[in-house]
């Protein structure tokens, strides 16, 4: 995208039909860090990529709990997406008092777009540069919404927002099938594999990551870290036995992880103390 | 705030309104409202009297209503505002259509949300003069609530209203159980109902009774009960009435 003479503000429309400065909230989008979701029939989990800008800050919150039934995760400006998380929460709040059940999530995304819509169409705002993934739970089931800066929302079995979340795509996308009859714990572990593949070779640890989860009789609540670094440690056994048979690009990360875990080796693993041989 | 000679003393408080914008007493109203639930939802049944004053001066309004897909209001107090409640709930459910998305309100929310209404305007000195019974089944949940002028609310297997809650719920508390037939269900209505008609002086002998199930609502046509009127204490009420004088 160049830098040309129809792109100063939202209301001006280029000889192509298009709105640049919509495209370029939706490249702040894809600047931010990562942000995956998937659902089953009965359960959604987000998680995200917490890069902190130093060793001796705090990282950014990127999940956010909505309700009970409803929790989003961001990418791109956070800012603006704690402005809008605090909407989304008003949003719910004020539903459940005036009707003592909560607002159908399918409701509150349309709510979101719209809202979002009305910066695409004033010269005096701008679009909100950061895309939500919304999980939440309604009469007819689990549902996870990504919506746009443009105003746009669409409603997904998996998706990956933010940078280098194409490796994540490509992971879900394979695996995606399975998804809607998966367990709850299955899940967990395809969204922290999915969080894997977009660092490229990172060690994944609980303290760079965010998991949350909500399903039907459990409300939207972000695991702790203790928890995360289990199943982590948990499958990343497994995940080395499966390194060289599926994704090729997996041995290196295999190779950190089993760094991190302290062990002698850094082959494949299959000599490894305290790691069970490889059945392949 | 103005300085005139007090003609309104009670005005101050309101600001530019007047008495005539506030509801002060009901002119027509609808009597006892009395419902309860049954195996396969709601019976409710009201008789189709509005009385003006001590007149019983309409003999065919309908007090029941069915609201949407899951839900079904009975109202007792004045007409006109059951009337202007029938209009808000018609703008809700036409939204709520509107969405046209796999989401209805329910009676849960469409009872709770007539509790925020109500609630609102007897905080403004205003109320919408009626005690309502909503009932519904949704997702094969049955719901049967009450609300009132000034925002008392709750939910019952039985509930009534006016001289109902007198007459009726002494009845229901007795005979009521869980997994009643339709049968028994209309039974125990009419036997709610004729105690109302011999007792309550506003009450007329035209009476519908409403169910709703999951499948949705049916409102029956008007009918009369069957009154007994030669028991002898009615024949000579004073007869061993002991008196002062």
């Amino acid at each position: 995208m160049f830098r040309n003479q129809y792109d100063t503000d939202v209301t001006t429309w280029s000889p192509a039909g298009r709105l640049f400065q919509v495209e370029y909230a939706m490249e702040a989008v894809k600047q931010g860090s990562a942000a995956i979701g998937l659902r089953s029939k009965t359960h959604i989990v987000l998680g995200c990529v917490n890069k902190a800008n130093s060793e001796l800050s705090s990282h950014q919150k990127k999940i956010f709990k909505v309700d009970d039934h409803i929790g989003v995760a961001i990418a791109g400006l956070t800012a603006d997406g704690r402005v809008l998380s605090r909407y989304m929460r008003n949003e719910c709040i004020n539903y459940s008092f005036t009707y003592e059940s909560p607002l159908p999530v399918g409701r509150l995304v349309v709510q979101l777009a719209d809202k979002a819509q009305v910066c695409t169409q004033r010269s005096w705002k701008r679009p909100y540069g950061v895309g939500l993934l919304v999980a939440g739970l309604d009469e007819s089931g689990a549902h996870l919404y990504y919506n746009c800066p443009s105003g746009n929302y669409f409603e997904y079995q998996a998706f990956a927002i933010g940078s280098r979340s194409q490796a994540a795509k490509t992971y879900l996308e394979r695996r995606f099938e399975n998804f809607a009859d998966s367990s709850r714990d299955d899940l967990v572990k395809d969204a922290l594999m999915a969080i894997r593949e977009t660092l490229q070779g990172e060690t994944l640890k609980s303290s760079i990551c965010t998991v949350a989860v909500v399903g039907v009789g459990e409300p939207f609540h972000i695991l702790d870290q203790e928890t995360v670094q289990q199943m982590i440690d948990a499958f990343d056994i497994v995940g080395e036995k499966e390194g060289p048979a599926a994704e090729p690009d997996d041995a290196a990360a295999g190779q950190e992880v089993e760094a991190e875990q302290g062990a002698a080796a850094d082959q494949g693993g299959s000599t490894d103390e305290g790691v069970a041989p490889m059945d392949i | 705030m103005n300085f005139m000679a007090s003609t309104q003393p009670e005005n101050r408080l309101l600001g530019p309104q007047s008495d005539s914008q506030r509801t002060l007493y009901p002119y027509v109203t609808g009597t006892s409202v009395v419902a309860l639930k049954y195996k396969d939802g709601i019976l409710m049944a009201a008789d189709m009297g509005g009385s003006y004053g001590s007149t019983l001066r309409y003999k065919s309004v309908e007090r029941m209503k069915p609201i949407g897909k899951h839900s079904l209001l009975g109202a007792s107090g004045e007409i006109s505002d059951f009337q202007e409640i029938l209009r808000y709930l018609d703008e809700l459910i036409l939204y709520d259509n509107m969405w046209d998305d796999g989401n209805s309100l329910g009676p849960k929310e469409v009872h709770n949300y007539l509790t925020r209404v109500m609630y609102n305007r007897r905080n403004k000195f205003n109320p919408l003069w009626n005690s309502l019974v909503l009932g519904g089944v949704k997702n094969g949940q049955k719901y049967l609530g009450m609300v009132n002028m000034i925002g008392v609310n709750f939910e019952d297997n039985h509930v009534a209203t006016g001289f109902g809650n007198h007459l009726a719920r002494p009845i229901l508390r007795q005979e009521w159980h869980e997994n009643l037939s339709f049968e028994d269900g209309v039974r125990l209505l009419e036997k709610c109902m004729r105690v109302l008609l011999y007792r309550d002086r506003s009450a007329v002998n035209k009476l519908q009774i409403a169910k709703i199930t999951e499948e949705g609502v049916t409102i029956s046509q008007p009918y009369s009960l069957k009154t007994y009127w030669e028991f002898s204490a009615f024949k000579n009420p004073t007869q061993g009435a002991v008196g002062s004088w």
